[in-house]
């Protein structure tokens, strides 16, 4: 079970959280210039990153509030989390293991 | 004679305190602190059951976690336990037990006579015999399979016990009161860390409780002694026996399964906890879980009284037990020899060591050479004889890599074969955390490497097979732990001076063959012995084509079961690395997974039972429901009135009278569980703006407003009214069910798309109880509960609101519609809503206002064509699709959900859209979830066209209704339709979904 550090209320058991899968996926500003495909990348395409990943928590039995982690998707380590609109930590440099 | 094999003084067992317990209907006498199995050797009990798949005699071979043979069914009736390791039951006054996968009794198992049909039982064998027919599968293989096999029995009753679990944050956990686990405990403990030490057995010592060795001025029973007692001083360490740690997970979070009352005799039990779940989050983590003793793989190495070398040495020293009196020691290492001196001098007689080395030499080995034990070196068993206990060993000189040994055999009578092909370290936990094993030709075994998570490693598990090396790794571990912790561990005391065996040599051997080619003929070479896997299954899956070590265990069976093949999995990877000429690191280990070892459902349930599994919620309204004989409907985990059916009164009658009784009088619906959410905030309607379809800006104060909400891909997900009750202010209702994901998607639109709109929302569902009242009477009994509120037309019209008195309570009353007729939502707040639905029962009952339920509400809404998300939707579903564009703002910019509507899939003329339908014969009503079919003469399989979504017997209708998606179902209307049922085929017109007062005129009553 992760431990995962909220920004607003320390570290706590994954159970009292939500998954909101990658990052950093902002909302298109005006949708309807975009492409049917240009929409599409935003609606369904995510990368599948093996190593080191940004990704959204909810703290939904805690605070409600959304913020971001970095966690390994390998390993499972954390290395920070930050709040919405903040810039990410510093990324290790091995993002991964080679297994 | 009792206990004719109890030695004559010695062991940690209490002479004084006698046990009385039965097994297998049989009464014994053992003493306390004996365990089961222990009790049953003094007795010179060894058969305990019969075998997985050949039911072969088979007995004790371990003395701990790692017993692959000895399960036992524990107990009787409510409490009783199947499948439970002998060697891990602490012995109480009155324990019960009996042999499992036995019939009809473990003298005399008629299933043995399967071991005649050896042949065809080999690997894979379910997969490959009982494959054909298919229909003889339920009917003759599954039952005669499950009774053959399977082992104990499940309880049939309810488990009376009381289970608990406990959180705890600790800096260092240690896992294992062994040698290294006590010092790491001492080392953490000492620096001033908070220290939580766990050990599975009855007390700690570890390996040390089955050995005898000098520390320093203390025997070793003094020394654990005084460990603990060092420990238990510690305010911030905690000590926990009989406490197994069984799942390692992300994190450093542990789970530990302490069993509190186990060991007591029943009337002790009653009252308290039996077993807790510890959940642990630890900063660092020592693991120090010791090592199990591998068996040897020989011809017949599973009768009776085979046994491992250092599990024998446990029954002699520990328990004061001597498990034979004629001893054969089979051994690859000299470590084991230590196990033939300590029952030689218990007063047992080892008539030979059989060394399959060809050298031998050392400390161990000269001592046994001075008890005038014969030392047959390169030398192996290969074959045993005896029925339900081994009588005899079948022993030749061997060559180094043959197939087959030609030598001249010799038989030694014995009752008693210890074995040991060297030692596993118990990396469970360790590869649980997900670190790497490495293999270390030297010590013949897998070794932890690299850990993937806060944690040292101590002790056997770590390769540190002497009690010096345990002590310097164990407290290495414990001050590395604590200092990476934060803490400052304190100087290292010196070592003490240590009495023990110098370790010696192994040599791997990972199979002896016999006098003919493994395989052939009877015998039998067992690799993992809960399974009946044996090495020729193992040939054999190979040759049919299985290499990997995952897949050989699941074709073989090898470490499935109760054991996870503790004794077994490592033999398996070698035989298979000799197979394939691999070597072992190439094989690989297979995947260890929690739980280390059986872990019970209560355990793990804890207090979550019956009305704590999951919250029951209910409404204010609730009593009055239950008394007026209200059916329940589970929504979510809100309990809605279903129906209310009068005294004789069918399911079909009493909807057919709530639903005219709403036509054609008044009902009353208890609404309370709809979602309410307060938004607030002065981007509020802009935010509405963005996640409704439709405009809401210009939406007036005191007016009401239907909404859908879409996500991104243009699927509806949710519906209902809002009203604004301030320019900065509405009230959202959402669905029932929906609630919680609608405040959600509110919430994360607010944090993370838009943080500069100005908007916080609330939940409100439990602030406010509604009832609603509809029907043409409807504006009669609202008048009477609030005389002064102006219900004109022209005042308070079709979606608005007024806040005012109902029935002496502050209110406030919406005019919605989900009925079609006229009615009004009746809000108090939520300790009210009793007093108001009696209020507005006594104002109806000259109307004989008819309480109603969800299925009622549902077949009136129907009627209208209204939809229900999730059940006209599923995910999938456009407004569009629903016919619903009315809803789709062509003037928003955007919206949640806009641009999908343009994409090349929601803009498909043939996409499934709501339709109506009415079937030929009008009492024919539909099965919700029916498939749809345009034509049902043609070949199947038969192209769908849609599937029923809805459907009832509309009583004001005097006929059935169903709503349906149907490919392009908008452009079919008038059109035939067909629902392929079992036995029949139903005919249906493809019509509008609204079915009733099209107009619209009876909302205003």
């Amino acid at each position: 079970m992760l431990n995962i550090d909220c920004p607003w209320c320390g570290k706590r058991h994954e159970t009292e959280f939500h998954y909101g899968g990658e990052a950093h996926i902002a909302r298109p500003e005006d949708p309807a210039k975009l492409e049917d495909t240009e929409w599409a990348e935003f609606l369904f395409m995510r990368t599948n990153t093996k190593g080191y990943f940004a990704e959204r928590w909810l703290h939904s039995h805690g605070c409600r509030r959304w913020f971001n982690v970095i966690r390994n998707t390998v390993t499972h380590d954390i290395v920070g989390s930050y709040k919405m609109g903040e810039k990410p930590p510093k990324l290790p440099k091995r993002t991964g293991d080679a297994k | 004679m009792t206990q004719a094999f109890r030695t004559t003084s010695g062991g940690r067992i209490d002479r004084r305190k006698a046990i009385n317990f039965t097994f297998n209907g049989q009464s014994y006498i053992g003493y306390e602190g004996d365990t089961l199995a222990s009790a049953l050797l003094a007795n010179g009990v060894h058969l305990l059951g019969r075998s997985f798949k050949y039911h072969r005699p088979r007995g004790i071979v371990a003395a701990g976690a790692e017993e692959p043979n000895s399960m036992v069914q524990l107990g009787e009736g409510a409490t009783t336990e199947p499948n439970i390791r002998a060697t891990q039951i602490s012995l109480y006054e009155g324990l019960t037990a009996s042999s499992v996968n036995v019939w009809p009794n473990v003298e005399f198992d008629i299933s043995a006579i399967n071991g005649l049909f050896a042949k065809i039982m080999t690997a894979g064998f379910y997969n490959k015999t009982f494959m054909w027919p298919r229909s003889m599968w339920m009917k003759l293989y599954e039952p005669v399979i499950r009774r053959a096999a399977g082992w104990g029995k499940a309880p049939t009753q309810t488990d009376p016990d009381i289970y608990d679990h406990m959180h705890l944050h600790v800096e260092v956990m240690v896992v294992g009161g062994g040698p290294a686990g006590l010092m790491a405990a001492l080392a953490a403990g000492r620096a001033g860390a908070r220290v939580l030490l766990v050990d599975e057995q009855s007390e700690f010592g570890g390996s040390l409780l089955s050995k005898k060795r000098q520390i320093g001025a203390k025997d070793e029973a003094g020394w654990i002694a005084d460990m603990a007692a060092e420990l238990e001083a510690m305010p911030d360490v905690t000590l926990l026996s009989r406490s197994t740690a069984f799942g390692y997970y992300d994190h450093n979070y542990l789970c530990v399964l302490e069993q509190k009352t186990d060991h007591l005799p029943a009337a002790e039990r009653k009252g308290k906890v039996r077993q807790r779940v510890w959940h642990i989050r630890a900063g660092q983590v020592v693991l120090a879980t010791g090592a199990h003793e591998r068996p040897l793989v020989f011809a017949d190495n599973d009768r009776p009284g085979i046994m491992l070398a250092g599990s024998v040495q446990t029954y002699v020293n520990r328990y004061g037990v001597l498990p034979g009196k004629k001893m054969v020691l089979f051994t690859n290492n000299d470590a084991a020899y230590e196990a033939a001196i300590d029952l030689q001098a218990a007063g047992g007689d080892v008539v030979a060591i059989i060394d399959c080395r060809h050298e031998v030499s050392g400390e161990l080995v000269d001592a046994a050479r001075a008890l005038d034990i014969e030392i047959l070196a390169g030398y192996a068993i290969t074959g045993t004889s005896g029925g339900k206990r081994v009588e005899s060993v079948e022993v030749r000189a061997i060559q180094k890599g043959a197939k087959v040994y030609t030598s001249a055999a010799r038989q030694i009578d014995c009752d008693l074969v210890a074995m040991s092909g060297g030692w596993s370290p118990v990396v469970h936990l360790f590869s649980q955390s997900q670190g790497q094993l490495e293999y270390d030709e030297e010590k013949v075994c897998f070794l932890p490497g690299k850990p993937r998570q806060a944690q040292q490693v101590a002790g056997a598990l770590a390769g540190q097979f002497t009690l010096k090396e345990c002590l310097a790794g164990g407290y290495k571990a414990g001050a590395d732990a604590a200092r990476a912790t934060g803490f400052t561990p304190k100087r290292k005391p010196a070592a003490p001076e240590i009495e023990e065996p110098d370790l010696g040599g192994i040599e791997p051997f990972w199979i002896v063959p016999g006098s003919r080619p493994i395989g052939e003929g009877m015998a039998k070479h067992f690799v993992d012995l809960q399974n009946d896997t044996t090495a020729a299954d193992i040939e054999l899956a190979v040759r049919e084509g299985f290499e990997s070590v995952e897949h050989i265990k699941r074709y073989t069976l090898t470490g499935f079961g109760t054991d996870q093949g503790k004794t077994s999995n490592i033999n398996a990877l070698a035989i298979l690395s000799g197979i394939l000429d691999k070597p072992i690191p190439k094989v690989g280990t297979t995947t260890f997974r929690p739980p280390y070892t059986p872990v019970s459902y209560g355990a793990l349930a804890g207090r979550n039972l019956g009305d704590w599994s999951d919250p029951v919620r209910v409404t204010s309204i609730h009593d009055w429901h239950v008394e007026n004989g209200a059916l329940f409907e589970n929504v979510g985990q809100w309990k809605r009135p279903w129906y209310f059916p009068k005294a004789g009164e069918t399911m079909h009658e009493a909807l057919n009278r709530e639903c005219l009784a709403v036509r054609n009088a008044v009902g009353v619906l208890d609404a309370s569980t709809l979602g309410k959410i307060d938004i607030r905030g002065p981007d509020a309607a802009e935010f509405l703006n963005r996640i409704y379809t439709n405009a809401w800006a210009k939406l007036g104060i005191g007016r009401v407003r239907y909404g859908l909400m879409c996500h991104e891909d243009g699927m509806v997900f949710d519906d209902g009214t809002t009203a604004r009750l301030a320019e900065d202010r509405f009230l959202m209702t959402t669905t029932t069910g929906g609630a919680a994901s609608v405040l959600d998607w509110l919430e994360e639109y607010l944090q993370t798309e838009w943080p500069e709109l100005k908007v916080y929302c609330t939940s409100v569902t439990e602030q406010w109880a509604t009832v609603s009242i509809a029907g043409p009477k409807a504006g009669a009994v609202l008048k009477k509960l609030a005389p002064e509120m102006d219900l004109s037309h022209e005042n308070f019209p079709f979606l608005s609101f007024k806040e005012g008195t109902v029935a002496g309570l502050k209110a406030r009353v919406f005019r919605i519609s989900f009925t079609g007729e006229l009615s009004y939502e009746i809000n108090v707040p939520w300790a009210n809503g009793l007093a108001l639905w009696e209020a507005v029962m006594a104002a109806g009952a000259e109307f004989d206002i008819t309480p109603y339920g969800t299925e009622s509400m549902h077949i009136l809404r129907a009627e209208k064509g209204f939809i229900i998300v999730g059940q006209e939707t599923d995910g999938t579903t456009t407004p569009q699709d629903l016919g619903m564009d009315w809803i789709v703002s062509k003037k928003k910019p955007d919206f949640i959900g806009k641009r999908s509507f343009t994409r090349s899939d929601t803009a498909r003329p043939d996409r499934k859209q709501l339709v109506g339908l009415l079937t030929e014969t009008p009492d024919d009503v539909l099965p919700e979830g029916a498939q749809l079919v345009f034509d049902p003469n043609v070949p199947k399989p038969i192209p769908m066209a849609g599937h029923v979504t809805s459907s009832y017997y509309s009583a004001a209708l005097g006929r059935s209704i169903a709503l349906a998606l149907v490919k392009g179902g908008h452009g079919r209307k008038g059109q035939k339709i067909f629902a392929p049922l079992e036995g029949k085929t139903v005919t249906a017109e493809i019509v509008d979904p609204v079915l009733y007062d099209k107009e619209g005129e009876r909302l205003n009553g």
